[in-house]
């Protein structure tokens, strides 16, 4: 089952040019005390130089989310490759939790690798999992992480979200006073970039299908911002609203079937829902205010958003189908609260905080509807753009960094930090993918 | 960019105009609004690069409309909507521009700095160019002849964190179309 999935998610990306600079990832902030975990090279045979290290890449997923710390190699007593060749003394000597081995076997004369890999625990002495993926030798960074989601959710008990993508926006300046989009997708880790889109024109807010197949954005390639749809896989896209004024802010409802967006083509921005099927627009909000950054309720059944109605960004909530004036506000407590999305529990609200209009900071925090208390998660001063991972355990945002504009990641609990660099130009604009698989 | 560089080379103008009308300030103060015209197209004749003396043809008020009209880029104060009350005057100029122009089309691009989300700048942007797109109209300009569009904060004037960078970035353009 595994090896088949694995195929088709790389013929379909091959589909995509790729992108000219990656970028790579740096840890800046941890937990205190990172589980320790032995991840030893995996043994190799039967095919040649320049593949992936799949261990590295199980060492780096695990390491970036900051609740484990693998062990250095040099410090590696032996280096076994399967269940006869380890010895649990070695790795309790070394105060290992958790030791991962495995070996990568090459079919001469063809592209197929068959990776086996056994995880145990170290002070049980106990096997936890094993099993052999198939895949070609340009999978292995997918077969890498794919290991890494079953050891993360064996020690934590939570599912990993090392094979999601993420989608985001990179623009250059161009001499002459131009600049270059891109809309770009990438490993969840920033690797393996390929670009969806290229504009002189902006491009905003990528937001993907919950099947992970489409991403609904904003261009402004006919010089007037314009929501479009555009499968991954075959790049065919579809331009969704031609309306007067601002369309803006795509994103789809929980089961894909609509597009909630922002208009103003009636005077002021106000969200809208779009049945995408019927092509049915439904007007949601009705206010001479700023209504904008629409985010759906976790069970599809009402809209959170921002609007200046009182003066200065606030966050509200409206149910589908209710009357315009029949709006729940959120936060009171902040002089600005905007682009808010509740995690799935449906009590905390991620949001982007100005605390007061002395200091204009922008920061990711997550405040409890409930009990009103606040997370303040980031500590930079022009964060914006948060988007939370599918399993619920990291938030990634974009903010500047020497004056340019990076991708950064932070854990829920605001304990463990990770940046992905740019090579090139500005990124912004992350969006978290779905599960993949 | 097309329509940047077209800013640029308009602000530029205005920076020559000036210098030169310092020069041979008059004191006629005859108003005929009939004879404004089309800004833009006869900038060439009075941005002379000699020295010789100014053919008094052009009255006080002609001179101050075709520098109002010189002025296409309006900037904005921290978090406001509101045009400045000093850019009160230009615009009107513009706006009669446009009274006696029916065929002349602009544009109103409007712009934010980066601070605040994205999309609450696009909004804001828009919210610029409509006070002035208001502005216009009330004072004589069709609605047909302008299109407002909002850039937010993607299209800045200025990189940068500075608070220079950000006053030049705060603004609506109008652009010819």
């Amino acid at each position: 089952m595994k090896p088949y999935r694995l195929l088709l998610a790389i013929t379909l990306l091959a589909a995509n040019a790729p992108a000219r600079a990656e970028l790579s990832i740096q840890i800046t902030q941890g937990v205190d005390n990172p589980i320790p975990i032995a991840i030893v090279p995996f043994q190799s045979s039967g095919f040649g130089l320049g593949a992936e290290d799949v261990a590295r890449i199980v060492a780096d997923d695990l390491e970036q989310v900051g609740e484990f710390r693998a062990l250095a190699r040099e410090n590696l007593l032996s280096m076994p490759g399967e269940q006869s060749e380890v010895f649990f003394r070695d790795w309790q000597i070394l105060a290992q939790d958790y030791l991962l081995v495995g070996k990568v076997t090459g079919t001469p004369g063809s592209q197929l690798v068959q990776v086996q890999y056994e995880f145990f625990d170290v002070n049980r002495e106990l096997l936890l999992a094993g099993e052999v993926l198939t895949g070609s030798v340009s999978q292995l960074r997918d077969i890498g992480h794919e290991i890494s989601n079953i050891v993360y959710e064996q020690v934590t008990g939570i599912r990993g979200a090392f094979t999601t993508q993420i989608l985001y926006v990179a623009a250059e300046q161009t001499p002459g006073g131009g600049a270059n989009f891109r809309l770009e997708k990438a490993d969840y880790d920033g690797r393996r970039p390929q670009v969806l889109l290229r504009s002189q024109e902006p491009i905003m807010s990528p937001n993907w299908s919950p099947d992970g197949q489409n991403v609904a954005y904003v261009s402004f390639e006919t010089d007037l911002p314009r929501i479009y749809t555009q499968n991954i896989a075959t790049g065919q896209r579809r331009q969704i609203t031609n309306y007067s004024g601002i369309n803006s802010s795509p994103v789809y409802s929980p089961d894909g079937g609509m597009l909630a967006m922002v208009l103003s083509k009636d005077g002021s921005p106000d969200i809208y829902v779009q049945d995408l099927r019927s092509n049915e627009l439904i007007r949601v909000t009705d206010h001479p205010a700023i209504d904008t950054e629409p985010s759906w309720t976790p069970d599809g059944r009402s809209i959170v958003f921002m609007s200046d109605r009182t003066g200065q960004p606030q966050i509200y909530k409206i149910e589908l189908g209710a009357s315009s004036f029949d709006i729940e506000r959120l936060t009171y407590d902040c002089f600005q609260c905007a682009k808010a999305r509740f995690l799935p529990d449906g009590n905390n609200l991620v949001h982007v905080r100005r605390e007061t209009r002395q200091s204009p900071t922008y920061q990711i925090a997550i405040i409890n509807i409930e009990t009103l208390r606040v997370i303040t998660l980031t500590d930079t001063s022009l964060d914006e753009s948060p988007s939370l991972a599918p399993n619920g355990s990291m938030i990634m945002y974009a903010t500047k960094f020497q004056g340019k504009g990076v991708l950064d990641a932070v854990s829920i609990d605001g304990l463990v930090k990770f940046r992905l660099p740019s090579a090139q130009g500005d990124v912004r604009e992350p969006a978290w993918s779905p599960f993949l698989n | 960019m097309g329509t940047q560089s077209y800013s640029i080379f308009k602000a530029s103008l205005l920076v020559c105009s000036l210098a030169l009308f310092a020069a041979c300030s008059s004191t006629n103060s005859v108003e005929d609004d009939e004879q404004i015209s089309g800004g833009e197209s006869d900038t060439g004749s009075t941005a002379q690069p000699s020295g010789v003396e100014q053919t008094p043809a052009l009255t006080a008020e002609e001179i101050a409309a075709q520098e109002a009209l010189r002025t296409t880029i309006f900037y904005f104060d921290f978090d406001v909507a509101e045009f400045k009350a000093d850019d009160r005057d230009t615009l009107s100029y513009h706006a009669r521009n446009l009274a006696a122009n029916p065929d002349r089309r602009i544009r109103l691009e409007g712009h934010a700095d980066e601070r605040g989300t994205r999309e609450y700048n696009l909004a804001l942007g828009e919210r610029r160019a409509n006070g002035i797109l208001n502005y216009l109209i009330v004072n004589g300009a069709s609605r047909a002849q302008v299109e407002v569009v909002s850039y937010g904060e993607e299209r800045p004037a200025e990189s940068g964190q500075s608070e220079q960078a950000y006053s030049m970035n705060r603004r609506v353009e109008i652009v010819g179309r």
